[in-house]
């Protein structure tokens, strides 16, 4: 069997005593789209640089094709990266800025220039390979960063918050481009976001990462169906997160007894609770709540709800219709398909 | 390599000249330190050159300030030229400066001629010579930046509520400090050092600790003073050069740099008028009118008579015609600058790593010192390290060059270094990751950034090799004289033909400096068309 494209084993990297990669393995696969996923400073431009050989690693290994990359410098690594802010050359243009990889590689001037069109053409920007760079909208320059990124056909292309500093539309249909772009061309792609939505539009895989340390590794479904542990919930917006006693099919938490899956280990747990899982049923059953906001959310309301006894808020998807008024006292009921019971993660 | 070039050129002719001045039959005396501070006519003189250096500074920014100002933010018709020849009194020969401002200001002066004022034997003359001299260095090093930062910063600024004043020093005074800092200690190290100006217009009252050291070196002969007194110039230097340090690495800051011709435009408005008008009226009255009384005194006679005795070998000073001085001076200033330029570029580079040690920027500080040590201490160290094995370079045209380059070095790396620090590290890694070596980075990364700082860099080495004259005059061959050595003997002559055959010869100097400059004005704009 082939050895995975990207192998990390044990990656850690120390800033003055503070290890900001510890201990990350993690292996990326010929042609697969890995994303990580994890809040500002939780290390994920780090261990990019680190594959990049922009960040000489304090231990482990980085091997790329099998082979261990220490001692190999940056620019004999064979692997892409997008900067954050695209960190196009100010004083070249479009077409020198997407040629720079390929000049470096020692490609003849024609085939440069054949390239150039063709990744111009590739990434929507046809016959703009003579425009100064200062002059290209957000959108366009992230564009030209990403053909300058793939000129020289890495083997590995590393994204870092690829469209961190766009705006929202664009942002959408981009990743929906740039998975298209990815699975035409076959291109393995290592990215980091602090964005959930890019990470599960992008990837085929999502890393979650915190404190340097990976929290959770799996498909976007199984991540979002199932997160690994608090952090990992309450990181892709959960909040209905709660300490219970689980025994048998049933937990015991300030919200009340909340129906469980079968075959959960007893004893102390942390629960979560999909919004979508919380009922509204009339005031007189279930948990009495009142309705303390309510935000719109397009497809349905996100209603948040405190218990009358002082528990923990609960927040709830209502149907737009449907959605009650602020200070509607409302009672509340559990569906157990949309109750998870969250491992006990690697630290508190 | 910069380090073994200064190690070799610098560290062991100095070494050898200490060692030459405090060793007595093979014994070291240290105890000629002390003796030699507590002269109260050393100490005297170690005041004088504190706080005349100190002022001369404050002066020459607050005239000069503004003319930085001028230059980097408006434009106006013959701008080209005028930076070109406020460079110019930068690069003159001390000796010349320094007899430039007697005849305007001395006896029989032209100030003396038409109001009796004479200020010859007051401080003013040297604090005036000593404006004149740094006026380009303020302009050139704060100006160069200033121009490329962009104004868009300061209106962000104002458009938050600051006021004009107010978003200047909030916002472009903060990102001229670096620039203002480092323009501030060259012009405090150069007055501190001064030598030529404040020998002839200080006259027995004012002497600083360089014509102290020369008068003990080659006057008394009273060599272990004259050493003791480097070491003293030795420490107080390095101690303003590590001030200096320290300030940059605290304020350096990544600075968005824009092209430069961009953000300059006409003044309008009446103040903006007033202020060009006053600066050009400082540059005419403190710059030109010196260097026009020199050319006035060098036609000072019929038919050129002091220009066509420079063609002819009677005076018998020297064992060629002075007229050759010109093609020595200019070979010579060539061959420096390319040394000068390859060893400052590959320093600032190596300065600019991020993963610099500790070592690298100890080196930094160490780059500045031959500024500091007098230049008088370096040819005369030359003279006394080189010419014997394993090293003997004195009868070798290098020499010159060398000793010239090793003045230039620091200019080099200081107008180097801002620019290149202000490079985005990123942008560099970027290059990397895309497959460019190191060297491969800095070429196609820096050195298209910092092509203007290295071609002005490289015009400030060429100006201060051709002005060169304390280390020159060590050893420069009798048959081989650059300008200034030539022009210095032959005012060290009695008679009216050598006096005006000196201030034909300055003038000459002049010119020559002034098309060197203008030529790389030209080249700048030309470079510039590609960003």
């Amino acid at each position: 069997m082939r050895p995975p494209l990207l192998s990390l084993a044990d990656a850690t990297v120390r800033f003055g005593g503070r290890a900001v990669l510890d201990g990350v393995g993690l292996d990326v696969a010929e042609h697969e789209i890995v994303c990580v996923l994890g809040p500002s400073g939780s290390g994920k431009s780090t261990l990019l640089r680190a594959v990049a050989g922009l960040q000489p690693l304090d231990a482990g290994r980085v091997s790329l094709d099998g082979r261990d990359q220490a001692g190999v410098p940056a620019h004999r690594r064979g692997v892409g990266l997008m900067f954050q802010d695209h960190q196009l050359f100010p004083q070249r243009d479009v077409g020198g800025n997407v040629a720079f990889g390929l000049r470096m590689h020692g490609v003849s001037r024609p085939q440069q220039q054949e390239r150039v069109r063709e990744l111009l053409d590739l990434v929507g920007l046809p016959g703009a390979a003579r425009r100064a760079v200062a002059a290209l909208s957000g959108g366009e320059q992230q564009r030209v960063a990403l053909a300058r990124a793939l000129a020289p056909r890495p083997r590995l292309l590393m994204l870092d918050e690829p469209l961190g500093q766009l705006d929202r539309s664009l942002r959408e249909r981009l990743v929906v481009e740039l998975r298209e772009l990815f699975g035409r061309l076959g291109t393995t792609v290592l990215a980091v976001t602090h964005d959930q939505g890019e990470a599960f539009a992008l990837a085929d895989r999502v890393v979650v990462m915190r404190d340097g340390r990976i929290a959770q590794s799996g498909t976007p479904l199984e991540v979002w169906q199932r997160p690994a542990d608090e952090f990992v919930a309450r990181f892709l917006g959960f909040e209905n997160v709660v300490e219970g006693t689980v025994a048998g099919e049933a937990a015991d938490t300030p919200w009340g007894k909340l129906p469980v899956p079968a075959g959960e280990e007893a004893g102390a747990r942390t629960l979560l609770v999909r919004p979508a899982g919380v009922r509204l049923v009339a005031a007189d059953a279930g948990l009495r709540c009142t309705v303390a906001a309510r935000t719109f959310k397009g497809t349905h309301v996100a209603v948040h709800l405190q218990p009358r006894d002082d528990g923990p808020r609960l927040e709830a998807a209502c149907a737009l219709r449907e959605a009650p008024e602020v200070g509607d006292v409302v009672g509340v009921a559990f569906d157990a398909a949309e109750i998870v019971v969250l491992g006990r993660g690697a630290r508190p | 390599m910069p380090v073994a070039f200064f190690a070799v050129f610098f560290a062991y002719p100095v070494a050898a000249i200490v060692a030459r001045g405090l060793k007595v039959d093979g014994v070291w005396r240290l105890g000629r330190i002390a003796d030699v501070l507590g002269q109260s006519d050393v100490r005297h003189v170690l005041w004088f050159t504190t706080w005349q250096a100190l002022v001369s500074t404050a002066l020459t920014l607050l005239v000069a300030l503004p003319g930085a100002y001028v230059f980097a933010r408006f434009t106006f018709p013959g701008k080209q030229v005028l930076r070109a020849v406020v460079t110019v009194p930068f690069v003159l020969p001390t000796v010349v400066v320094g007899t430039a401002f007697l005849a305007l200001v001395g006896r029989g002066g032209l100030l003396d001629e038409l109001w009796g004022v004479r200020l010859d034997t007051t401080v003013w003359a040297i604090l005036l010579a000593h404006v004149f001299f740094n006026y380009a260095v303020v302009v050139r090093t704060v100006g160069g930046l200033w121009a490329q930062l962009d104004p868009r910063q300061e209106e962000a600024a104002r458009m938050l509520g600051a006021s004009r004043a107010r978003a200047w020093r909030q916002v472009t005074l903060p990102a001229l400090a670096p620039a203002v800092a480092a323009a501030a200690l060259m012009v405090f190290l150069f007055t501190f050092t001064s030598f030529g100006v404040v020998q002839i217009l200080g006259g027995p009252t004012f002497s600083t600790l360089e014509v102290e050291i020369y008068r003990q070196t080659s006057e008394i002969f009273d060599l272990s003073t004259a050493a003791v007194l480097t070491m003293v110039q030795f420490v107080a230097v390095g101690a303003v050069l590590a001030l200096h340090a320290w300030t940059v690495r605290r304020r350096e800051s990544t600075l968005r740099l824009v092209d430069a011709a961009t953000t300059a435009r006409r003044p309008h408005g009446a103040g903006q008028w007033a202020l060009l008008a006053g600066v050009l009226a400082s540059i005419a009255v403190l710059l030109l009118l010196p260097l026009a009384v020199l050319v006035q005194r060098s036609l000072d006679a019929p038919d050129f008579a002091y220009y066509r005795a420079l063609t002819s070998d009677e005076g018998g000073i020297f064992l060629v015609p002075p007229i050759e001085a010109i093609g020595n001076s200019l070979q010579y200033a060539v061959a420096a600058t390319a040394i000068a330029v390859l060893i400052g570029g590959l320093a600032a580079a190596a300065l600019t790593r991020r993963d610099a040690g500790r070592f690298v920027q100890g080196f930094d500080a160490l780059l500045m010192l031959p500024l500091g040590v007098s230049a008088v201490t370096v040819g005369f160290g030359f003279l006394i390290a080189l010419d014997e094995p394993p090293l003997d370079l004195r009868s070798s045209w290098i020499l010159v060059p060398l000793a010239q380059a090793l003045v230039g070095v620091p200019f080099v790396v200081r107008t180097m270094l801002p620019v290149l620090r202000a490079v985005d590290e990123r942008l560099r890694e970027a290059a990397a990751v895309l497959g460019a070596s190191p060297w491969r980075v800095w070429r196609e990364v820096d050195l298209p950034m910092v092509r203007r700082a290295l071609l002005i860099a490289a015009g400030f080495a060429f100006a201060v090799s051709l002005g060169e004259f304390g280390a020159t005059v060590f050893i420069a061959r009798p048959d081989n004289p650059t300008l200034p050595v030539a022009v210095a003997r032959l005012l060290g002559r009695p008679g009216e033909l050598n006096y005006g055959q000196a201030m034909a010869l300055s003038t000459i100097l002049m010119i020559v400096c002034a098309v060197a400059l203008l030529v790389l004005e030209r080249l700048r704009t030309d470079r510039t068309g590609e960003f």
